[in-house]
């Protein structure tokens, strides 16, 4: 109880600046003169607000160093809680929207997964388009400091690898040694990229409120739009590209940008083998789809590169913005988009699924089995960027592709049991499960997951939180042993 | 020449007995007691136990009129102290290191006068690296060494049948192949020299020295013996420093396995090397030489610290079909039993690396020394100064100049460019003379005919 008691004191700590995020859609209501919304995201911040006072408050005498199983409990709980809290402006405003689906839209964005129930976005007040982005945006930062900072100490999956791979000559010293600080250089750069984000796509085109809302879900890799067409709606091929830039840049681990920006140094990138291998990848997949098309004649090939470009990059990248119906293309291509998506993104940065440094521990791993077969006497440690990985840590990641893919599986039957098709379900699984927000089929990019049953939408929440949370701070809460002293 | 070693390893055990029997006076400092006395009763020198970076030892030791320090110990950094220490306290001309560290190799201010006051540091691994890496390189020559910062080069060769030579008069050289430029230094027939004249015929099994410009190697080479392919595969057995350093030198252009016996230092290895097979195992475990193909390996390398194992593991390879087995070989009285019989070349580190330290000790301006079959011949990179009036040699024809018998000057290198020694050619001051010594007791002479003489001062 006791241990409950400290993270709830915790907890309450992060709600009361939390509800700091609640400024954001308050202004946005001031400058449209928006009153009911103004006086609605008012109530919103002050219930956090007080909700969050008092569960610190109360439990003050708790106040304790977290251990390494509190910190579990606090990260569940926080990307449990947080949502829950932000459910209440969606609630106030939409009519007619269940808790379901409101928890879902929350949860979608705070994973930066981008899966949504609503629609009429376009009808949607600004400072509620607003709220969603803001929320994504803030699920990114979260992100980044979950993965830069606190899972390397927990060592899931392997993360401990992560941490020593730093790229680059400055290794170990290369952040600062304290996590609060090396949170806080991160955030730095994740915010200067946002501005950056949002002022190219001003300049693109957009109008101010879609520039800040696509900035934000841009650099959460979320995918949100204020638009029911997503980026379709504007078809402009310069907005594409400044989003593709974007999403590429957020889809690279935050410290190597870190590391690259105090060193004004391009080379940092060039020596980060999990960029060179996702950028090296996506890439390579843009021009390999766009030709795939070409030559099924869907497109001609110049439209045909615009288009796999573009949504190439927001899957794999596991934004999920689409320009088009890309459901609609030989199935090859969308699945091969989905799964990029799944084994992408690099640590370290706003997306989602296996990640590609645990990508690159496995395809190493198995030609590391191909030489201990040829030679058995060969001694061959695992080297990534030329340094050496333990093998304890190859260990790690091996069960946390066995959680990822039986994670995978269950749900995936689990909706299957539900009464979904095949394709729905197993996509839906994976755009969940990868943060990644439109699947194929019935939550294809043309519709969205407002089809779902209760039931289904949970499922898929849960999925979000799991794949967001790197699966082993979840399920470890299942486990009885974590209960036991 | 009053000289105090640092260290009676391989190293300073070998430079001790090499130094004495050039007349030097030698002091020896070593922790261990044991190792002194034992090179006490073989040679005529002085020994003394103790610390070497202390200033106590280094005082009991006479380094206030030492002309030179040879700082060898296994520590890069007692040796760097013990330099430091001769230069500040002691003024101490002439100070040498022994540095294996590539960290501090990779930073030459280190070595400056304002920090470690280390005149020349040697690294023997590297030296012996470099040595088989040219093995590797042209596996018909028996030794490549190299004078000038690599412009030209004296070549060691065993003539077989087949090669165009073999049978003819040297002379013929000159006519077959006008467009090369190389000259017969000396020829070894059953281990007595001749010295070569235009009409020596040479014969199969001859042991020839030839010097050549660094292109020309491979062309002459070929007069002296039907070449085999280019080396692919190499195998080395022992991962220790010269192990390491070679297959890092030659990872990149061959295919490279190394044995190595123990598992943490397999590891380490295989950490650090990028294109490497390492194996864990025995280099004498035949079963293990099987699986890995040693029967289709180029180049075996023995090169672990123990001289029966590399023998054994040499033997078992060529045996097995490798190529060409080089074996490292400590004890000299093992090289000279192996050499030029199954193992293809007996490597002694201690001769290959004493002439980086000799080229310190000489007299006159000696720029490069190697030792040659076993110690018992030389060869010299001499810088020649001064005029006619001041030098015995500046300003003559090579025929003029008086050189002992069985000395003889292979080439000269002036600036870039490498002249063959004819009996015509002119030397000219700062020319590097390349001076090949049938035996080492006439070296003495060919230094004192290459120094100026007091005149030019």
């Amino acid at each position: 109880m006791q241990r409950a008691l400290t993270v709830i004191h915790a907890l309450g700590l992060m709600l009361v600046v939390f509800s700091a995020a609640y400024l954001m859609p308050v202004v946005t209501a001031l400058i449209y003169a928006d009153q009911t919304m103004l006086l609605d995201f008012l109530l919103a911040m002050a219930w956090t607000l007080v909700i969050g006072f008092l569960m610190w408050a109360l439990t003050r005498r708790y106040k304790g160093e977290l251990s390494i199983r509190h910190g579990y409990l606090l990260v569940v709980t926080m990307w449990t809680a947080m949502p829950l809290f932000a459910t209440i402006p969606l609630l106030m405003m939409i009519p007619g929207l269940s808790f379901t689906d409101a928890y879902f839209e929350t949860m979608s964005a705070m994973t930066t997964t981008g899966a949504t129930v609503l629609t009429g976005l376009d009808n949607l007040p600004p400072a509620i388009n607003v709220w969603r982005h803001e929320l994504q945006w803030i699920g990114g930062l979260g992100v980044i400091v979950l993965a830069v900072a606190v899972l390397p100490l927990l060592g899931i999956g392997g993360r401990q690898l992560f941490k020593a791979e730093t790229p680059g000559p400055m290794k170990e010293s290369a952040l600062t040694p304290r996590i609060a600080d090396t949170a806080r250089n991160l955030w730095i750069v994740y915010v200067a990229i946002t501005l950056a984000c949002i002022g190219a796509l001003k300049w693109a085109g957009m109008d101010w409120l879609d520039a800040v809302c696509h900035g934000f879900s841009a650099m959460g890799l979320g995918g949100f739009s204020t638009h029911d067409a997503s980026i379709g709606y504007f078809d402009s091929p310069l907005i594409e590209f400044v989003l593709i830039v974007f999403m590429l840049f957020a889809v690279i681990n935050f410290a190597t940008h870190f590391l690259a920006w105090r060193g004004k140094s391009f080379g940092v990138y060039l020596r980060d083998a999990e960029a060179r291998a996702a950028l090296g990848l996506i890439l390579a997949s843009c021009f390999g789809i766009a030709f795939f098309l070409w030559w099924q004649g869907v497109y001609a090939f110049w439209t045909a590169l615009r288009h796999a470009s573009f949504n190439l990059v927001s899957i794999a990248t596991s934004s999920g913005y689409a320009s088009v119906d890309y459901a609609q293309w030989p199935i090859f291509a969308p699945l091969w988009m989905m799964f990029l998506t799944a084994i992408a993104a690099s640590s370290g940065s706003t997306g989602g699924g296996i990640k590609m440094i645990r990508t690159l521990v496995l395809v190493k791993q198995a030609g590391r089995e191909f030489v201990k077969l040829l030679h058995p006497a060969a001694v061959n440690p695992m080297k990534i960027g030329g340094q050496v990985v333990a093998n304890n840590i190859v260990f790690a990641v091996l069960g946390f592709i066995f959680l990822y893919f039986m994670t995978i599986v269950t749900l995936t039957f689990v909706l299957l049991i539900s009464g979904m098709d095949f394709i729905s379900a197993f996509t839906a699984v994976l755009a969940s499960v990868n943060n990644c927000g439109p699947g194929l089929g019935t939550v294809g990019p043309a519709s969205n997951y407002a089809g779902l049953t209760d039931f289904q939408t949970w499922v898929c929440a849960f999925g979000m939180l799991v794949g967001r949370l790197e699966i082993f701070t979840v399920l470890i809460l299942f486990t009885p042993n974590f209960w036991r002293r | 020449m009053k000289i105090l070693i640092l260290g009676a390893g391989q190293v300073g055990s070998t430079v001790a007995e090499s130094l004495v029997s050039e007349a030097n006076d030698i002091t020896v400092v070593d922790s261990d007691g044991e190792k002194l006395r034992q090179l006490q009763d073989r040679l005529d020198l002085r020994t003394l136990t103790g610390n070497a970076a202390h200033p106590s030892t280094l005082e009991q030791a006479g380094i206030a009129d030492t002309d030179m320090l040879l700082a060898v110990t296994q520590s890069d950094e007692v040796n760097l102290v013990a330099c430091k220490l001769a230069a500040s306290l002691y003024n101490t001309p002439t100070r040498i290191a022994r540095i294996r560290s590539v960290d501090y190799l990779n930073r030459e201010e280190v070595f400056s006068a304002d920090n470690f006051c280390v005149d020349f540091s040697i690294c023997p691994e590297q030296i012996l690296t470099e040595y088989i890496v040219k093995l590797i390189e042209f596996p018909e020559a028996l030794q490549v060494l190299e004078f000038a910062d690599g412009k030209a080069s004296l070549v060691a060769v065993r003539a077989f049948a087949g090669g165009p030579l073999v049978g003819n008069p040297l002379r013929f050289l000159r006519s077959h192949m006008p467009q090369v430029d190389a000259r017969v230094a000396a020829i070894f027939r059953k281990d007595s020299p001749i010295i070569p004249e235009g009409n020596t015929v040479i014969e199969e099994g001859d042991e020839i020295f030839f010097i050549a410009a660094a292109d020309n190697i491979r062309s002459v080479l070929n007069e002296m013996r039907r070449m085999d392919e280019p080396s692919k595969r190499v195998m080395i057995v022992g991962g220790g420093n010269i192990g390491r350093r070679l297959a890092k030198a030659l990872e990149r252009d061959y295919q490279v396995k190394l044995i190595e016996y123990d598992k943490k230092s397999c590891e380490r290895l295989a950490g650090e090397l990028t294109n490497t097979l390492v194996l864990n195992g025995d280099g004498t475990d035949e079963k293990l030489m099987q699986q890995e193909h040693v029967d289709e390996v180029d180049v075996f390398c023995a090169l672990t610290n123990d001289d029966e194992n590399n023998i054994m593991s040499s033997l078992l390879a060529k045996q097995s079909g490798a190529r060409k087995v080089v074996a490292l070989i400590n004890r000299s009285a093992y090289v000279s039993l192996l050499q030029g019989g199954k193992i293809d070349i007996a490597l002694s580190p201690a001769q290959v690396t004493i002439g980086s330290l000799l080229a310190y000790v000489r007299q006159g301006d000696v720029a490069v020394v190697h030792s040659l079959r076993r110690g018992a011949a030389e060869a010299l990179e001499l810088v020649v100064h001064g005029d006619r009036q001041s030098s015995r040699v500046v300003g003559r024809r090579i025929d003029e100049i008086d050189l002992p018998k069985g000395a003889t000057i292979g080439a000269i290198v002036r600036g870039d460019q490498v002249i063959m020694g004819h009996h015509d050619t002119l030397i000219e001051a700062e020319d590097h003379v390349i001076v090949f010594v049938i035996n080492k007791k006439m070296v003495k002479k060919v230094e004192k005919l290459f120094q100026v003489s007091l005149g030019f001062f």
